[in-house]
């Protein structure tokens, strides 16, 4: 116990010698909270579009206006044809085009039904679909308005059955997210980014920073065992994940007015568990390197798989079967469903210790590996 | 001339002796423009919901039907309380709940209106409200069903087409992104670690007194990872190609010119790095925490830059992987030319040569 005292305390040394880390652990969760959430967003808004009008009608130009006058579009241009506008899309300079064909007004008036054609770049898929689901809703309105003017010139018989309609008044919700806030669903996420980063790199380079100084054989023939060793190396970080967790928790409180439902402690302890897990990791890759070179290589790829592949971004359910199996041995994963219920739904320590436990699991394998793969001969 | 090319040939074998780290440069974007190209998308699916209906009649059962068999939804069964259904929302094992009023048909029936709630859990918003969007869908599409007799004038259709990517695949969004996050932090990694670890040891010092011009010699070393990332380049888009379904629509010169010009961005953005810290674990730190975050966020790999406020879409304007992106899937997905992805390129060729300019600047200053 006094062997591992004395062993922190050198770790913490050798921590803090480096003037970069004091600065990086108060200073990086700042700037990522203060910035980065406010660059998240799918609410799709000023989407660029040209209507081409072939017909040139009243009618055609009221839904002209419409789209204009909506808040989701921007009315970039009104060129005379089709090819003119894809001339548009090629250079960037409009992102939909909404094609009027010159029988519009003859059509609706004549034949009661008429259509447009709708073109977007879709290189974004989903901006695509938004972007054409939006101009769907202005279409469908400005023909329910058409016929509460028009139903007039109907004859009696239609009119009467189609005014007798039924309606089912469907009610969307939204829980936990009323205002569909995008930030409000990332800072979570943004929290356990830092955590990984931070808890992730650092241990990465450390083991292997102490082979490429030659600090290492030292420790090698000192009388201490392999798990104090680590121990040592891991409980720094428990103590620097705390650091951040703590900003992280104020800042998001102060600025998105952010306050875990399912209290503090919970969000801490959750931490707790899972910095070991990544910490863990990062003796791994520490004990295989040789270089420094390759623990950073090979720390950043892990990182990008637990973070890309851990639900922050995109939704593990989306995934692939194979990919979803990934994402049950994936902390990040883990950590990052846990603090989204404690934060957004209000859930409780207990609703999230299935993720603890799966976390918990996780860390006492990495840990034991982490052991295991320390050689104490050079 | 012949120093130079005994300089650059140095470099190679350095890069190669170390077999090791050479496997991992080479496979590390093999793992994970497949992993990422695969299973990074933004469809929703698999949605979980559940039916409340305190007194099922025909239609009721109707609507709970189609949900059921509809493939974005997984259907699990009514609940019978509402307390029931916030619970399990709140543990994370719902996403949608489908509420019918009392009596639904009855009501539908006699006072022509009746009420379908829809409980989404929206803590993520995206998800939430495209599962309500589908449910709304099914539930108008039944209801029109009922009343198919009856003609409804002064409809008007919308033809949709999706221009570029018409099957709307995730991957042709981002596979563009894959490469840039990935030559970024390859390229800066190993740059400003291997000059800061010769830093670290003194060697760089034995160099800086050889006869060579340092400018010449910084040319030197950058070339053996040019080659390599150009490699790691030719993977990535193969794999894209041939794996992932990613169409080339046009020029692959002027796409490998793209790549070249982000290469050199990326290499000399490491140089500067390694000007800027004399540790290596500074370097790593640094470069990491430079080359992912903002490529993540601000590059419009996942988030679109044209939803930003404008103070985001001007700090991102400093990110080289923006450029790139957009100059990828200019030129790659929709086939354009040089005539319109001249601007990206012109901006990544500027800011190499503003890094590359501070660079030298720094090196002559440690010097003096």
């Amino acid at each position: 116990m006094k062997t591992l005292k004395f062993l922190i305390e050198k770790e913490f040394k050798q921590m803090f010698r480096n003037p970069l880390i004091p600065r990086l652990i108060v200073l990086f969760p700042t700037m990522v909270l203060l910035v980065f959430p406010w660059a998240v967003s799918f609410e799709i808004k000023n989407i660029r579009v040209d209507v081409v009008d072939h017909s040139k009608s009243v009618y055609s130009k009221r839904l002209t206006d419409k789209i204009a006058a909506s808040q989701y579009f921007i009315l970039h241009d009104t060129p005379p044809d089709y090819n003119a506008a894809m001339l548009n899309m090629e250079n960037d300079e409009t992102d939909m085009i909404v094609e009027i064909p010159a029988s519009f007004d003859v059509d609706l008036v004549k034949r009661r039904e008429s259509g447009v054609g709708v073109a977007v770049n879709s290189v974004n898929g989903t901006q695509g679909l938004l972007g054409s689901n939006y101009v769907m809703q202005i279409v469908n309105d400005f023909s329910s308005e058409l016929r509460g003017e028009l139903t007039q010139t109907l004859p009696p018989q239609t009119r009467v059955s189609f005014m007798r309609l039924k309606k089912m008044n469907i009610v969307p919700q939204y829980k936990y997210n009323p205002a569909l806030d995008y930030k409000k669903f990332m800072i979570p996420g943004f929290m356990v980014l830092l955590l990984t980063i931070l808890c992730g790199i650092l241990p990465a380079l450390n083991i292997v920073m102490e082979k490429e100084n030659g600090t290492i054989n030292q420790i090698n023939v000192t009388p201490i065992s392999k798990m104090n060793f680590i121990l040592a190396k891991l409980i720094p970080y428990w103590a620097v994940g705390l650091v951040v967790m703590i900003i992280s928790i104020t800042l998001s409180f102060l600025i998105y007015g952010l306050w875990p439902g399912g209290g503090v402690v919970a969000v801490l302890i959750s931490s707790i568990v899972f910095i070991l897990s990544v910490s863990g990791l990062g003796i791994i890759i520490s004990n295989y390197s040789e270089t420094m070179q390759q623990a950073s290589f090979l720390v950043m790829f892990f990182i990008l798989i637990l973070v890309l592949l851990g639900g922050m971004f995109t939704p593990v359910s989306s995934m692939p079967a194979w990919a979803q199996a990934i994402a049950a041995i994936n902390p990040f994963n883990y950590l990052t469903t846990a603090f989204r219920m404690l934060y957004l739904n209000g859930s409780s320590l207990a609703d999230v210790s299935g993720n603890l436990l799966a976390l918990g699991a996780i860390a006492v394998v990495l840990n034991g590996w982490a052991v295991f793969s320390y050689k104490k001969r050079g | 001339m012949k120093q130079f090319i005994a300089f650059v040939k140095k470099e190679f074998r350095h890069i190669i002796r170390d077999n090791r780290t050479l496997l991992i440069i080479l496979g590390m974007p093999v793992v994970e423009i497949l992993l990422f190209g695969f299973a990074v998308n933004m469809e929703v699916q698999n949605i979980r919901v559940a039916v409340y209906d305190p007194t099922p009649d025909a239609f009721t059962t109707g609507i709970a039907e189609r949900i059921r068999q509809n493939s974005y939804f997984n259907y699990r069964g009514s609940v019978q309380t509402m307390d029931e259904m916030e619970e399990s929302m709140r543990k994370g094992e719902l996403d949608l709940a489908v509420v019918f009023q009392q009596n639904f048909q009855e009501e539908l029936v006699h006072s022509g209106e009746a009420d379908v709630q829809l409980l989404s859990n929206s803590s993520d918003p995206n998800r939430g409200s495209i599962a309500a969007t589908y449910a709304t869908a099914i539930i108008a599409g039944f209801q029109r069903e009922q009343t198919d007799l009856i003609q409804i004038p002064f409809q008007i259709q919308t033809e949709n087409r999706m221009i570029y990517n018409p099957l709307m695949k995730s991957s042709y969004m981002f596979v563009p992104g894959i490469m840039g996050l990935v030559l970024m932090i390859i390229c800066t990694i190993m740059t400003s670690v291997s000059i800061v670890r010769e830093k670290e040891r003194g060697t760089m010092e034995v160099l800086l007194a050889s006869p060579l011009k340092q400018g010449t010699m910084i040319f030197a070393k950058t070339i053996p990872y040019m080659v390599i990332s150009f490699i790691d380049f030719v993977i990535i888009l193969l794999l894209s190609y041939f794996v992932l379904d990613v169409p080339v629509n046009g020029s692959l010169l002027l796409l490998f010119f793209v790549a070249i010009l982000y290469i050199t961005l990326t290499l000399s953005y490491g140089l500067t790095v390694s000007t800027l810290v004399d540790k290596q674990v500074n370097a790593v730190i640094f470069s990491a925490i430079t080359a992912m975050i903002p490529v993540l966020m601000l590059s419009g790999m996942i988030f679109p830059v044209d939803n930003m406020p404008g103070a985001l879409q001007a700090l991102s304007a400093i990110v080289p992987a923006r450029w790139f992106i957009e100059a990828v899937r200019k030129v790659m997905i929709q086939g354009l030319g040089v005539t319109i992805a001249w601007k990206e390129m012109l901006v990544l060729t500027g800011m190499t040569l503003f890094l590359l300019g501070v660079t030298i600047m720094k090196t002559k200053k440690r010097l003096e």
